[in-house]
């Protein structure tokens, strides 16, 4: 009892680390521009760090807590964008307020893609490693196929949604095709900032801190740790990985919000919604660490703002990217380099060293 | 945990690294921006498209042939003196990397662009532009949406021109009336094309016996789309895509024995000039295109020649052919508005939008090229037909 | 006749696909990992025989043979480099770096050769099959493919069932620490596994860009997800299963191109793939895993 006590408080240690790192972070971006010192490439950058850190967020708690590996993230970012697009456009000229646009904007997109992620967990979560990647993969990738064929268009006699071409819509001479198959969404409001992007992610870092330190989220962890044993002490095994499913998709929606209020062009490609988002997200949840907040948040930034910074290797670039990408996952499990970093370890100065051990051992298993 | 503690000291250097960009740039912007390494008065030109990944080969070419007519412009002695500075940054052809594309050659000090080179980042750069008053003269992105706002131009054929002009050269000359169409339904240029030409169609009376179609992720086997028209009995295929895809749905037709006359628009541009490509497939296959490397006039022999010696013939398609107009282009209205080096570029968009209306170029994909305000030029099409591996124009 | 026509073609497509999960399939059951960057040794073999049939000019016979020695050699490099000292890591921690490798083959094939696509000549030399007077055309392509494939699958079940190295595999497979235990090199058998993985996916890449001739460096990224689909689909780490579930996945492609749509074709592929694994969970022929507490 006493042991738990202790691992709690060392958690909220943590926790105020990962809340601490953030206003920093916000800090000195505001700092720098407020005092103009800010590239436009920085600038640019920002909203799009912020839909990466949610978005590695909310799926560390599908991998790191629920221990499943889902390869469709994407997918439910996907639709978080067109939903709130779609709204956007359509009701740019209704709602002249900005700020209340774009909050029910947020609001609809999340709650759609929760709803698709409550849906599809259902089927899914009953397989396990593998088969459930790839059947996550198989939807995300049927998300995207479907919302390149969509046509939907808006005249004074509602909605007209058609699979096969704007024609087909039939529209009266007052309609406007708003979503145009492969071409997408344009000309979307830019209502993303910042500071919204900013708040969008401390609360998703608050959810996912207290859902991991709740009872859903030390239920899911032990149904990770093993289904059976959690299943014979009465867990509700199926509720539980729902619940932490739906949850991470509404917030890789709001991410896809974020993501499509920030360029005027919306197009789903096999590079923004397609796998490779999906590998690409995973690949920032591993780097930082499974099962870590903190550390996904600065892997989504390290590896997003990588590319960039590398711009001027032109044609060298993105090979340097893969490179330094391959060192840093071997880099991060090298047993000599790890038993260095102990030594020279930040955490050690804060003296909560062995919760750092017992997470990521928790993590690795 | 562990890992962390590395990583945190990794953000730390980026963000002091991006820092140091960010003072860096900005002192930049404070001092003599516009001047190069030798100190002379210079107008910087910047670019966005994808020089990685699949889509690269377009991006290649585009950078190449604007390379090409920058060095040429500063041969012979810049423009009015002024010497100009060229600047591609890689995109992907990804909307959200253009929008980096864009700040990046904002912090570098661009004045002028010549847009992005795919639809869906220009749109996007397009979208950052307006916003700033930065003029932009795209060379390839064809969307309708690519050149909304007063500041942007085109230097290609929108979409939906390409698929009105080619109905209706298929039904003036009557090629057929029984028609199929392959396109590419998970991107912009292609679907947008085949929208506007089944719409025309209709009204000339053509008849689109089959709409066969296939996404990005199912480019690699066209049999069952090359069966089905088969059956269909299309006395003509539409082929609204590029070229590599073309070159598959040639060699399956072939395979499967289907004989019928291939139409396609400037995406087929570069066909022959694939690295060992059998251009027997290609006999007697037409299409729409600005630039016909085997044209005789001094534009395009000159064009040719150079940029055989400088990139070889690989990416010598329409699309350098477009970019290096485009600069060429730049350079007149340029001339025409009286830009000097020291001017922002919202003075310089400013003079541009009306001096682009005024001029009439003649280059290597056009005669007498004009500009309308809305930002689309007005040539002539130019249909050609492959014969003996060699464009015949029509 | 149609119906003939889209299965053959679909049998042609799905027979790359099994050929190419064979060594995904192969490489999971052994050294437990996905090997994301199997597609771009793919890509990485056909470039080579371009270069020396193509661009050397030798005959595509010697291309095809350089080219399967260069991806053994090839393969064991990577595993050696950047899987090797990930042993003891998660196996996600793997993933990503496999991941990784396939960004840098991609873009190391972007400096060497360019980024423009190239046009594959074929390095089969059997004549297609006209049956039906032309109504029905079976390409050599087509033919050598499903022979290759069918006898690869053989050689590879021989080779793991009756073999001394070959049962290693499978002991590896089974339980790694025990293999030791028994002294079973297990590091050998790893690096055994992938120089013939490697090896399998030159001649995938030989016939992939022979019966679709346009290579350019992602040419590998998209059949080799496919594939991973496949074999997941046969049930992974069964060799049968990946064969079996590859040409499932390129029938169903084609026929539902054929009949369905050709725009809907990849969800209609996916969504029989998440049917099929929800009514049995681990694939085709995949083994049922007894848990234990």
């Amino acid at each position: 009892m006493a042991k738990q006590k202790r691992v709690l408080k060392q958690s909220t240690k943590s926790d105020f680390i990962t809340y601490a790192m953030l206003a920093v972070a916000f800090i000195v971006v505001e700092v720098l521009t407020f005092t103009g010192n800010i590239s436009s490439l920085l600038s640019g950058l920002l909203v799009p760090l912020c839909a990466y850190s949610i978005l590695a967020v909310s799926l560390n708690l599908v991998v790191g807590i629920l221990g499943d590996l889902s390869l469709g993230h994407a997918g439910f970012m996907c639709i978080g964008a067109y939903v709130s697009a779609f709204f956007s456009v359509t009701c740019a000229d209704a709602i002249p307020q900005t700020w209340l646009r774009f909050l029910i904007a947020i609001l609809l997109g999340g709650t759609v893609a929760g709803i698709f992620g409550f849906l599809i967990g259902i089927p899914v979560l009953r397989l396990k490693g593998d088969y459930l990647a790839i059947v996550t993969l198989a939807f995300g990738e049927i998300i995207k196929n479907i919302v390149n064929l969509l046509f939907v268009g808006i005249d004074e006699n509602g909605l007209h949604v058609s699979l096969e071409s704007a024609n087909a819509l039939n529209l009266t001479e007052n309609g406007k095709v708003i979503i145009k198959g492969a071409l997408g969404i344009t000309g979307t409001p830019r209502d993303a900032n910042f500071v919204i992007g900013f708040i969008l992610l401390v609360i998703t870092v608050f959810v996912a801190l207290n859902l991991i330190n709740s009872r859903t989220g030390r239920a899911a962890m032990s149904i990770r740790d093993n289904r059976i044993a959690a299943e014979s002490v009465g867990i509700n095994v199926t509720k539980y990985k729902l619940i932490v499913f739906s949850v991470s998709a509404f917030f890789a929606g709001i991410a896809g919000v974020l993501y499509a209020h920030n360029l005027s062009s919306l197009t789903a490609t096999t590079k923004n919604f397609g796998y490779n988002m999906s590998i690409m997200i995973l690949v920032f949840v591993v780097l930082g660490g499974i099962g870590s907040t903190r550390g996904s948040i600065i892997a989504a930034v390290i590896l997003t703002a990588l590319p960039e910074v590398l711009r001027g290797l032109n044609d060298y670039r993105m090979l340097i990217y893969a490179i330094v990408l391959i060192l840093l996952m071997l880099a991060n499990n090298n047993e000599k380099l790890n038993a260095y970093k102990e030594k020279i370890s930040i955490t050690n100065l804060f003296k909560n060293k062995k919760a750092g051990n017992t997470l990521d051992k928790e993590a690795n298993s | 945990m562990k890992m962390k503690k590395v990583l945190a000291v990794l953000l730390a250097v980026t963000m002091v690294v991006l820092c140091f960009a960010a003072c860096g740039k900005s002192n930049d912007a404070s001092g003599e921006k516009n001047t190069n390494s030798t100190g002379e008065k210079t107008i910087k030109i910047g670019l966005s498209g994808p020089l990685t990944g699949s889509a690269a080969q377009y991006g290649n070419g585009v950078k190449n042939g604007a390379q090409l007519a920058v060095d040429e412009i500063n041969e012979a002695g810049g423009i009015n003196g002024i010497k100009l500075e060229f600047k591609m940054e890689d995109d992907e052809a990804d909307a959200e990397k253009a929008k980096n594309a864009y700040n990046t050659l904002k912090d570098w000090g661009m004045q002028l662009s010549l847009g992005a080179v795919t639809s869906g980042a220009c749109i996007a750069f397009q979208g950052e532009a307006s916003v700033d008053n930065m003029f932009v003269l795209t060379p390839s992105a064809t969307a309708v949406d690519a050149i909304n706002g007063d500041n942007a131009f085109r230097v290609c054929f929108a979409d939906p021109q390409q698929g009105v002009e080619s109905a209706d050269y298929i039904a003036d000359k009557k090629l057929a009336t029984k028609v199929a169409v392959i396109y590419d339904s998970s991107d912009a240029y292609s679907s947008g094309i085949y929208e506007a030409f089944s719409a025309e169609a209709a009204k000339k009376g053509l008849e689109i016996v089959t709409a066969q179609s296939f996404t990005a992720d199912t480019k690699t086997d066209f049999s069952a789309q090359i069966q089905a028209i088969k059956s269909s009995g299309a006395e003509l295929v539409f082929l609204p895509i590029y070229y590599s895809e073309a070159s598959l749905i040639l060699q399956t037709a072939k395979n499967a024995g289907l004989n019928v006359t291939f139409f396609g628009c400037d995406g087929l541009d570069g066909i022959l000039t694939m690295e060992n490509f059998d251009a027997s497939l290609a006999e007697g296959v037409m299409l729409l295109t600005p630039f016909a490397k085997d044209a005789t006039d001094d534009y395009t022999v000159k064009f040719v020649t150079k940029y055989k010696a400088k990139y070889g013939e690989d990416t010598m398609n329409q699309f350098a052919a477009d970019a290096y107009d485009g600069v060429y282009i730049i350079k007149q209205a340029v001339e025409k508005a009286g830009i000097t080096a020291d001017m922002t570029s919202s003075e310089i968009c400013d003079a541009l939008k009306v001096a682009m209306t005024q001029i009439e170029y003649t280059g290597v994909t056009a005669k007498g090229m004009t500009w309308s305000a809305n930002g689309e030029p007005t040539k002539p099409p130019i249909v050609v037909k492959i014969e003996n591996g060699a464009y015949t124009i029509l | 006749m149609e119906f003939l026509s889209y299965l053959v073609s679909g049998i042609s497509l799905g027979s790359i696909y099994a050929l190419i999960a064979l060594g995904y399939t192969m490489v999971y059951g052994i050294a437990k990992m996905l090997n994301f960057a199997h597609g771009d040794v793919i890509m990485v073999g056909a470039f080579v025989i371009f270069t020396v049939s193509t661009t050397w000019g030798l005959s595509p016979v010697v291309g095809v043979l350089i080219s399967i020695v260069f991806c053994t050699l090839f393969g064991m490099l990577i595993e050696k480099v950047a899987y090797k000292p990930l042993r003891k890591a998660s196996s996600l921690a793997v993933l990503i770096t496999a991941i990784g490798v396939s960004y840098l083959l991609q873009n190391a094939a972007q400096l060497i050769f360019g980024s423009s696509t190239k046009s594959f000549t074929s390095v089969v030399n059997i004549p297609a099959l006209r049956l039906f007077d032309g109504a029905l055309v079976i390409s050599g392509e087509t033919i050598a493919t499903i022979i290759i494939s069918i006898i690869i699958m053989i050689a590879l079940t021989l080779f793991i069932n009756k073999t001394k190295p070959g049962r290693a595999m499978l002991a590896v497979a089974e339980d790694r620490g025990a293999a030791q235990l028994m002294g079973i090199n297990v590091n050998a058998t790893i690096s055994l596994t992938f120089a013939i993985g490697s090896g399998l996916a030159a001649v995938a890449g030989a016939l992939l860009c022979s019966a679709y001739p346009a290579l350019s460096p992602t040419t590998g990224a998209m059949p080799g997800i496919k594939a991973f689909t496949a074999a997941v689909f046969g049930g992974i780490g069964s060799i049968p299963g990946a064969m079996i579930g590859g040409i499932l996945l390129g029938v169903i492609e084609n026929l539902s191109k054929g009949y369905i749509s050709t725009q809907l074709s990849d969800a209609i592929v996916f969504a029989v793939l998440i049917i099929v694994l929800l009514v049995k969970p681990t694939g085709i022929l995949g083994k049922k895993i007894n848990e234990k507490v």
